[in-house]
């Protein structure tokens, strides 16, 4: 359902990876936003229907808003995860509409300072992650892969390895083919440049490869 | 309808100019109702984000409503819309907003709203309790009008240097000085141009 999303929680930031699906020639690539800004300082990806998904960041961010409007404070990363949810929610027990076709992977800092990340389902249900893949062929086989490499207290760059590694398991490898973020506290995501992700990808490419040699002992192996 | 709302204040010195590349925007300290001052600290002119200066008359209740109102509504469409409002948008959907409100319960604020966009320039709308909206090169709201307008009339040119405007508000404030009934001991002054906005000292 949808194209992959990955999220990893480091010590000090999040990052975030989505599949870009090859578009047609003629199509502006620009146009095409899966990783969205909420609020000031909340970010979000989405997996499945893009329709669905707009609808739903206008109803997210008028919500920001008013939240800031009424109690002159940003809105907690879980209070806007639980509203998330009880929008889905509300959609699955009414007549005569269907519900929300968009997993969500909410990405900002705590009031401790820490970074989060929450997971929403069509369902309505929530919860928080360490790191988490949504949507895409592979999403199972991308979370097993997540928890066999994920550890605790992730730099930046370790992060943002680890995101580019997991999406290549999906994604035809070449960073044109993904859009990776950056949460860092108190400030907005960051899209990573083009030639900050090929540096990234040619990394992560370039261990995979001395990890093969160093494993088959010089044989040669065909890499697709 | 409650008689004391109905009174309009012009207590609320609001002044502000346009120069070359720039608006200058100044305002009175002072928060009182009828012989008390509550504060001679408040500042009256709200940074709407990093390209506008909202100047506002009135009771704090009304301003205070309306702009965070207004601003909360402008960051909603920054966000959806991925570009931000220009001045000439903001003074319209400001009037807007007013005019709707006029005849069910009205703000009682007056604005002076000043902007840097990048293809029009220095701009400052002048929008009264009645929301009525003007384009002007100044403006003036409350009893302080009556001292400067004048002073305006006679000192204002195209194309002023920040210096040369901050003169003529000092000549401004000079004639409250020596002319107006309620003694404002101090002004805040901030300026918005390309750059964005800063404080100036009088």
């Amino acid at each position: 359902l949808g194209s992959a999303v990955v999220a990893v929680r480091g010590a000090d930031s999040v990052v975030i990876g989505v599949e870009r699906k090859t578009i047609a020639k003629l199509q502006d690539p620009r146009t095409i936003r899966k990783i969205v800004k909420l609020d000031a300082t909340t970010t979000l990806a989405f997996a499945g229907l893009t329709a669905d998904a707009r609808v739903l960041i206008e109803k997210v961010r008028l919500e920001c808003q008013s939240y800031r409007l009424t109690c002159e404070d940003a809105p907690s990363l879980e209070h806007i995860a639980r509203f998330i949810a009880t929008t889905q929610q509300r959609y699955t027990q009414r007549g005569g509409v269907r519900p929300f076709g968009v997993s969500s992977i909410l990405a900002g800092f705590g009031s401790d300072g820490n970074p989060q990340i929450y997971q929403i389902d069509p369902s309505g249900t929530y919860f928080a992650w360490k790191a988490n893949a949504i949507g895409g062929k592979n999403s199972k086989g991308m979370r097993e892969f997540l928890e066999k490499e994920w550890t605790e207290d992730l730099s930046e760059p370790g992060s943002l390895k680890l995101v580019v590694k997991t999406l290549l398991e999906v994604v035809d490898s070449g960073s044109k083919n993904m859009e990776v973020a950056v949460v860092r506290k108190g400030s907005a995501m960051e899209l990573l440049g083009e030639d900050a992700l090929n540096a990234v990808t040619e990394q992560v490419l370039a261990e995979a490869e001395a990890e093969k040699n160093a494993a088959s002992g010089g044989a040669e192996e065909m890499k697709d | 309808e409650n008689s004391k709302r109905a009174i309009i204040q012009k207590m609320d010195t609001i002044l502000a100019l346009k120069g070359d590349g720039f608006v200058m925007m100044a305002a009175d300290c002072s928060s009182a109702r009828s012989i008390l001052v509550f504060s001679q600290t408040q500042d009256k002119i709200k940074v709407l984000d990093d390209s506008k200066l909202l100047g506002q008359s009135g009771p704090q209740c009304d301003t205070a409503n309306f702009s965070e109102y207004i601003q909360k509504n402008m960051t909603l469409y920054e966000l959806n819309n991925n570009m931000k409002l220009s001045t000439h948008a903001t003074a319209h959907y400001m009037r807007r907003e007013l005019a709707t409100a006029l005849r069910k319960g009205p703000y009682q604020t007056n604005i002076l709203l000043g902007g840097y966009d990048e293809k029009a320039g220095e701009s400052l709308y002048f929008i009264d309790v009645y929301s009525a909206l003007v384009k002007v090169n100044f403006g003036v709201h409350g009893h302080a009008s009556n001292f400067l307008l004048s002073v305006f009339d006679r000192e204002w040119k195209e194309g002023l240097s920040v210096d040369q405007a901050l003169d003529v508000v000092r000549k401004c404030v000079a004639e409250l000085r020596t002319r107006f009934l309620i003694a404002q001991p101090n002004f805040i002054i901030k300026v918005v141009d390309a750059n964005g906005v800063r404080l100036v000292e009088l």
